[in-house]
């Protein structure tokens, strides 16, 4: 397939765009593959992938239930960042933004990863303290991170609220220059695309059905679309991961799904730079490059696999975004939607063997799996190809919380609507 | 297109004048004239430019729908971007401008875009800009750079800077059935609900109830259908159950039949009412609901569709029947249905004369012909529009013989100035998707009906498929009953309906592929194109998710609600599959954009409450600085004149040190745990006994959560055999509430046990120092306080200044100290009682700071320490875990995770270079200044201690116990601050207790 | 969403806070049974269709409530207080015409 360049888009707008091939193809599911990866989403789209490229497995199926990239890879607020307060979640999230600054070349697909930078405003000195804490632990493993005053934040963001007046004034913030967004369908198209071209096959509306097993050993999945073999069978289904690892017997996990909810207002002229988070309380924002604020908030708090939530939140979120930003509140908010997150009891993310032997498990995102899909991927198909995981997700087992050994960032213990 | 008011008819008061200006210029208008139709009687045909090629757009709808005639609202400088022009409407002194122009709206530099089109179609952004590998433009520096000019290119309209001073109200609304579209099903559902005696909301998007009933053009029983609206209205007005909601956009259907409205209460006026809310957020909670919503005409997608001049037939007999705007002189019509002959009629009767009805079908119906005739315009059957001529606004068309699929023939041209397209109708079933299952595809109406419900409501009218105005109020009266599951109905007479009512059934057309060069636009706001769909057939985006996030079509400011089903049809032509097997995108809410504001409501500005304590007026007036903690204020300093923070607090720390201070301790959490099992269950609760503590006496506690990490501390005190008071800490005191509730009622349920916060019943007040005593010696009435009559950790009741008052001897500070509560109510005069009698022991107030300074010399633990990752042994608590008995946590606190010596823990930290070192600092074994790294640890508080006469501060460190007496670093890169320290003990100062003990 | 509490009839879900699964069974406090423990702090149903859950009425009675609700589709089937018999349902009072507004 031609590589994608200014020079090909002239090519094919000179013969009426009609010479175009598919992104990826859509081929029929072979009997036995290698290793399968149930999820077409960013994760199982990226371990692909990297399976493909780094380790030469190429013989490999995607399975997606309904069509790529239609859970949290599309539906997610965008933004790329990695700034975490445990050592391990810094190493990994920092691996992973340095494989997006490289990410749009590596797949000859450009995701847009923007570095517009993320700022989080702290509204006491007590905050302040420890986002410099975190700010600190990130500069100690590598990471970029900075100050801003009031002063600084404003010139950034004229339309933000700096008086003293407000209900929780502004006292500073912390600033990772080098994060930002990237344009989420891209990221799984183009890992798709990547995938594919090293002969990867993608099955979408391949819904799995079932596991087989070979004695204890997992050895393929039955599905809507007949049964495959697998010498591997990995599992990246965030959000769903309880659904899927019932099929396979596992019916109970330290995880629990629930719906967060994201907005996008009416496409506006740039009046929003960075991506900027509000201290008190949780709300996020960015401007896409189209024009509309993406932003959001808390999950609605409760379990659900359903991709709706309730109006309590959309108020939550609404009441944030007007605080900061009192201009705003004449602009319309366009679209909501909801995906479905894999909360689990720490905050932090799963990518471990097992738990049964032949399979692979990828799951436990919270709010934050968009930005680790290449890094996810990337130790994923490490731990599917060697047997073993790679140093930066040897912290994120699955028997962590049994041992203790839990990665807390937000310091909650094991209730997950509060990670 | 040369539009004009023609002399009579419709809404408008055309005995009234509306002055209003638009990019400037000066316009007249009537009442009840949108600003699209007010604009459009003026004569306007260019109402704003397309998001991407920046190309000349007319109006194309008279409504909600509207995708081309985006606004701007001024309001002295606030600000209302991408109003559609059809839901503005006209209020004295209205300004508007419009969008996405420069220099402006006529001439637009950006236009130029249009004829890069082959080169920026759908998805180009993911195959270019890369940039390249190596060079000062690397990694994501050439997409950047790039990136700052799509930027600016895109976007709509420009928000302000100026904040908003309207209000927004939240309304909570309760109601047996809510009606959604007040048109012929609406109004005839809400009446037979309301006979049946239930709860009615009718709630209309529209400034005016009736919906097409406003320009159907039809008689209803004999009288004008606009007549007949109004008089059921004036009818439903009349009852007193029955509640009548006008422009409110019913845009949100959650759970539980939970519907979300926006009311805008003032957009049309000059200016609100005092305290009159801009715009109403409603919560409406219905037994169940009427979607009667209407439905959507589509356009047909042509080359040179989106030229100025044309518009959606029904759009244009809205502006005729309800305006009393004639859209043109010279019409012609381009239809696949019935329905447009009805347009074709309105708009005769305006005067205007109609060149040609130019329908795809071989032929048309005898009902249709018979219209073409009464309009006496050519009726070109088998015929489609394949071109479009004139500039910024159309001239004339091309037309070509069409059999269905392809066009051929010559092409002949028709003068016009304004084309009237109709490609069908969608039924607005999008609060339905929200609360339902998948649509359900209608060949005979080649449109998505609406699913199977989730939620209780009941459909009526076009909203349905019933089109026909009888058989739309006879679903409505049966919808009404439907949803009262009334029995004793009335029985509906149908009603005589008299008009031309098309059949909107129409031919499965939905593109007409011309050889003309025009472009053929699916979805005009996003320049979405015919050739974009196809393009992202050809490139495998072929299911209706992807087809709308490939080439963005239907995610514009109207959400797709005329582009959705051609962009579906052209990509199920491509793939040679049905239209429902490309899938229906679910619709979400909002229905319609929603303001920010008022879903902020009454929290715009006031985010959260305030809490303030008992004495909190009296700490303003002595100078405090208050600093915000969590909800509450309390005070930071009460800082003299010209004194620093740290001058300030290291005063008052030193004052209680040496004499004596007060503080405020109101916030603390304050739990009220009654019961003759109390006791019981503090001993499971808490990590150390409270069964054994005597009455009269109290006892610092540690909480540990199920996962054995520490989670709260305080002291409880007994009151009395069977009830305690616990205290917890400001932050923790909502989640230890609910802790214990949670163990109460689901896990113990046996323990007869009743908790209730008593936070804000109490205001509390701890005086420490030496002379603490003295003072309360001076004050109290009732009780001695001496060490025989109030020990460490006793308590005692008595009066100050006739107040009732409870007294416990204990210290955060390390001194002798006391807390001493009082009912709320007495706060301030209890606080000024101790003050008074303070006086000549030289009493001094003192902050948050001061007490921080004291309790770090003590090295005493807060929730910078308790952080939710801390173990007791972390803490050096170890000594208050009860080995005697089972407590929350201590199943799990020693798991290997917890116990690991290289843990973070508790530690003193004194910097050698005697400067400080703020919380969030790092501490290193070897520094590196330039390149920090191995981080063992971090500061979580520091002061000057002028008990020691130096910056302190405590730290937790990774196996920090056995750091004790070593070197380190500290290492601050954020604030640039690193420098040599010592680890010590957290026990700066009085590390025995005697001072407090004394 | 609306939950209807045992004791204040139906209320909005914002007066609710999730307290999480409701298939757990917390071991005996003197248990040492590790196991047992990890499974009931960490392990999770989380099922997709009817669950049983714990809500609290927190911006209300304060009860904790024992809750079937369908994860996909967020129907409660039934609600009951989580210790005691729940009194009878109070009787809905908005069958008196509202005066409109």
């Amino acid at each position: 397939m031609a590589e994608y360049s200014a020079l090909s888009i002239i090519r094919n707008a000179l013969s009426g765009n009609t010479n175009w091939k598919p992104a990826w193809r859509k081929p029929d599911p072979k009997p036995s593959y290698d290793v399968i990866i149930i999820g077409g989403g960013g994760h199982g789209l990226s371990t692909a992938y990297y399976l493909a490229k780094e380790h030469g497995i190429r013989n490999v199926a995607v399975l997606e239930r309904g069509y790529l990239g239609s859970g949290n890879v599309g539906r997610n607020t965008t933004a790329v960042r990695s700034n975490y307060l445990l050592p391990q979640n810094i190493r990994f999230y920092e691996h992973s933004m340095k494989m997006w600054e490289r990410l749009s070349h590596d797949l000859n697909y450009n995701v847009m990863f923007s570095q517009r930078g993320v700022l989080n405003l702290a509204h006491t000195p007590a905050q302040l303290d420890d986002y410099t804490r975190r700010g600190n632990a990130m500069r100690h493993l590598d990471a970029d991170a900075e100050l801003m005053d009031v002063a600084a934040i404003k010139r950034l963001m004229p339309i933000v609220d700096d008086s003293k007046t407000a209900r929780f004034p502004i006292y500073g913030g912390l600033m990772q220059w080098r994060a930002g967004t990237a344009r989420h369908d891209a990221v799984a198209w183009g890992y798709a695309r990547g995938a594919d071209r090293r002969g990867v096959d993608i099955l979408e509306n391949c819904e799995v059905t079932g596991f087989i097993r070979d004695g204890d050993r997992i050895a393929g999945v039955t599905t809507s679309r007949g049964e495959i073999r697998a010498k591997k069978v990995a599992v990246a289904v965030a959000g769903s991961t309880g659904h899927v690892m019932r099929m396979a017997g596992i019916d109970r996990m330290p995880i629990e799904s629930h719906v967060l909810q994201a907005f996008v207002s009416e496409s506006l002229k740039p009046i929003l730079d960075t991506v900027v988070t509000f201290g008190m309380g949780h709300f996020y924002v960015s401007q896409s490059d189209k024009g509309g604020l993406v932003y959001g908030g808390d999950i609605d708090g409760y379990n659900s696999y359903a991709q709706r939530g309730n109006l309590p939140i959309v108020e939550d979120v609404m009441s944030e975004m007007a605080a900061l930003f009192p201009s705003l509140t004449t602009v319309r908010v366009l679209r909501s939607w909801g995906g479905v997150c894999d909360m689990s009891m720490d905050g932090s993310p799963i990518i471990t063997t097992g738990p049964l032997p032949g399979m692979y498990l990828n799951c436990g995102w919270c709010y934050g799996g968009f930005k680790a899909t290449p890094a996810s991927g990337w130790c994923f198909a490490h731990t599917i190809a060697k047997d073993a995981p790679h140093e930066l997700n040897a912290p994120f087992t699955l028997d962590r919380f049994h041992r203790g050994t839990v990665i807390d960032d937000k310091g909650q213990g094991a209730t997950p609507r509060l990670h | 297109m040369s539009a004009i008011r023609i002399a009579s008819g419709g809404r408008i008061d055309r005995s009234r004048a509306i002055n209003f200006r638009f990019d400037g210029q000066a316009y007249t208008g009537h009442p009840g004239d949108t600003l699209a139709s007010a604009l459009l009687a003026n004569g306007v045909t260019l109402f704003g430019r397309s998001f991407k090629y920046h190309r000349p757009r007319g109006l194309l709808t008279a409504g909600v729908d509207e995708p081309n005639a985006l606004v701007t609202v001024l309001r002295d400088s606030v600000r209302e971007p991408n109003v559609p022009a059809t839901t503005v409407e006209l209020y004295e002194g209205l300004v508007a401008e419009s969008q996405n122009r420069f220099p402006s709206l006529q001439f637009d530099v950006s236009a130029v875009n249009q004829f890069a089109g082959k080169f920026i179609g759908a998805g180009f952004y993911y195959k270019t800009f890369m940039g390249p590998e190596f060079g000062p433009l690397k990694g994501t520096r050439f997409w950047m750079l790039c990136e700052h000019f799509i930027r600016r290119a895109a976007g709509l309209g420009r928000a302000g800077l100026a904040p908003d001073k309207s209000r927004y109200q939240r309304m909570n609304a309760f109601c047996d059935v809510l009606v959604v579209g007040s048109g012929p099903a609406g109004l005839s559902a809400a009446a037979a609900a309301a006979d049946q005696g239930a709860n009615v909301m009718l709630a209309e998007i529209d400034s005016r109830f009736g919906g097409s009933a406003n320009w159907s053009g039809e008689t209803i029983d004999g009288t004008p259908a606009s007549a007949w609206a109004s008089e059921a209205v004036a009818q439903l007005a009349k009852r007193s159950n029955v509640r009548m909601l006008n422009r409110t956009s019913v845009w949100g259907y959650y759970d539980t039949n939970t519907i979300a409205a926006l009311e805008r209460v003032t957009d049309h006026k000059p200016m609100g009412a005092s305290g009159e809310p801009r715009h109403r957020h409603w919560n409406i909670r219905a037994g169940s609901v009427v979607l009667a919503t209407g439905a959507f005409e589509r356009p047909i997608v042509f080359p040179g569709n989106d030229r100025p001049g044309v518009m959606l037939a029904s759009g244009a007999m809205r502006y005729a029947n309800e305006f009393g705007v004639r859209t043109g002189e010279r019409i012609a019509i381009f239809t696949n249905n019935d329905t447009a002959y009805g347009a074709a009629l309105a708009l005769k009767r305006t005067g205007a004369s109609i060149v040609a009805i130019v329908d795809v079908r071989r032929d048309a119906s005898e009902k249709a012909r018979h219209a073409a005739s009464e309009c006496s315009a050519e009726l070109l059957t088998g015929y489609a529009v394949t071109a479009t001529r004139g500039g910024k606004m159309l001239d004339g068309i091309e037309v070509q013989p069409f059999d269905g699929q392809r066009v051929s023939g010559a092409a002949r041209k028709i003068d016009a100035d304004c084309l009237l397209v109709s490609g069908g109708w969608s039924p607005a079933i999008h609060l339905a998707s929200q609360a339902g299952s998948r649509p359900v595809w209608d060949e005979t109406l080649q449109a998505f009906l609406p699913p199977q419900p989730t939620e209780n409501w009941v459909g009526a009218g076009a909203f349905n498929g019933a089109f026909q105005t009888a058989d739309a109020i006879a679903e409505g009266h049966a919808a009404g009953l439907a949803a009262t599951g009334g029995t004793n109905a009335r029985k509906l007479t149908p009603p005589m309906v008299e008009g031309f009512a098309g059949e909107p059934n129409p031919a499965p057309v939905f593109e007409i592929k011309g050889k003309g060069k025009g472009k053929a636009f699916v979805d005009f706001q996003h320049d979405v194109t015919a050739d974009d769909v196809r393009l992202a057939y050809t490139e495998g985006f072929t299911s209706a998710e992807h087809l709308k996030r490939y080439t963005t079509l239907g995610m514009a400011t109207d959400q797709g609600k005329t582009s959705n089903v051609p962009g579906m049809a052209i990509m199920a032509e491509a793939t040679g599959k049905p239209i429902p097997e490309v899938g229906s995108t679910r619709f979400r809410p909002p229905f319609a954009p929603v303001s920010v504001g008022s879903l902020a409501a009454e929290r715009f500005g006031d985010l959260k409450p305030e809490r303030l304590t008992p004495m909190h007026d009296w700490h303003l007036e002595h100078g405090a600085t208050m600093y915000s903690a969590g909800l509450w204020f309390r005070p930071m300093i009460y800082g003299a004149k010209g004194e620093t923070v740290e001058q300030a607090y290291v005063r008052e720390a030193k004052v209680v040190r040496e004499g004596v201070g007060i503080v405020d301790v109101s916030t603390l959490g304050k739990i009220a745990v009654q019961g003759p099992d109390a006791g019981e269950f503090l001993d499971r609760v808490y990590t150390n006994m409270f069964s054994t503590l005597p009455v009269g006496k109290a006892r610092y506690g540690l909480m540990l959560r199920e996962d054995g990490f520490a989670f709260d501390d305080g002291t409880t005190w007994r009151l009395g055999e069977t009830e305690f008071l616990m205290t917890t800490t400001t932050a923790n005191a909502g989640k230890v509430m609910q802790q214990l509730e949670y163990f109460l009622d689901v896990v113990w349920p046996d323990l007869r046990v009743h908790v209730t916060s008593v936070t804000d019943q109490w205001a509390g007040a701890a005086i420490a120092g030496p002379l603490s005593r003295k003072v309360l010696e001076a004050c109290v009435q009732g009780t001695k306080v001496d060490n025989d009559a109030l020990p460490f950790m006793g308590i005692v009741h008595g009066t100050i200044d006739g107040v009732n008052v409870m007294i416990c001897r204990l210290s955060f500070s390390g001194e002798l100290a006391y807390e001493v509560y009082c009912g709320a109510n007495e706060g301030t005069r209890v606080w000024e009682a101790l003050m008074a009698a303070g006086k000549p022991f030289a009493i001094v107030p003192y902050g948050l700071e001061a007490l921080g300074t004291l309790r770090i010399e003590k090295g005493h633990v807060t929730g910078a320490e308790i952080d939710g990752r801390t173990t007791a042994r972390d803490l050096h608590l170890d000594w208050m875990l009860s080995k005697k008995k089972p407590f929350i946590g201590s199943a799990m606190m020693d798991r290997e995770g917890l116990v690991d010596e290289n843990r973070l823990q508790l530690v003193g930290i004194v910097p050698l270079d005697n400067r400080p070192i703020n919380g969030g600092a790092h501490i290193v074994e070897q520094l590196h200044e330039d390149h920090p790294m191995n981080s063992i640890g971090h500061v979580t508080a520091m002061c000057y201690s002028p008990a020691l006469g130096k910056y302190i501060a405590l730290a937790l460190v990774k196996g920090g116990k056995a750091r004790r007496g070593t070197r380190a670093y500290v290492s601050d890169p954020l604030r640039k601050r690193f420098g040599p320290v010592e680890i010590v003990s957290h026990h700066f100062f009085d590390p025995d207790g005697s001072r407090m003990h004394g | 969403m609306l939950i209807t509490c045992p004791y204040c009839g139906p209320r909005d879900v914002v007066e609710f806070t999730y307290q999480g699964d409701g298939n757990r069974t917390r071991p005996d406090p003197a248990s040492t049974d590790l196991n047992a423990w990890n499974a009931y702090v960490y392990d999770r149903v989380n099922i997709a269709g009817d669950q049983n859950e714990i809500w609290q009425h927190s911006g209300g009675c304060r009860t904790h409530l024992a809750v079937t609700r369908n994860t996909l589709t967020h129907k409660i089937s039934s609600v009951r207080s989580t210790h005691a018999e729940p009194p009878a349902p109070p009787k809905p009072a908005r069958k008196k015409p509202r005066a409109k507004a």
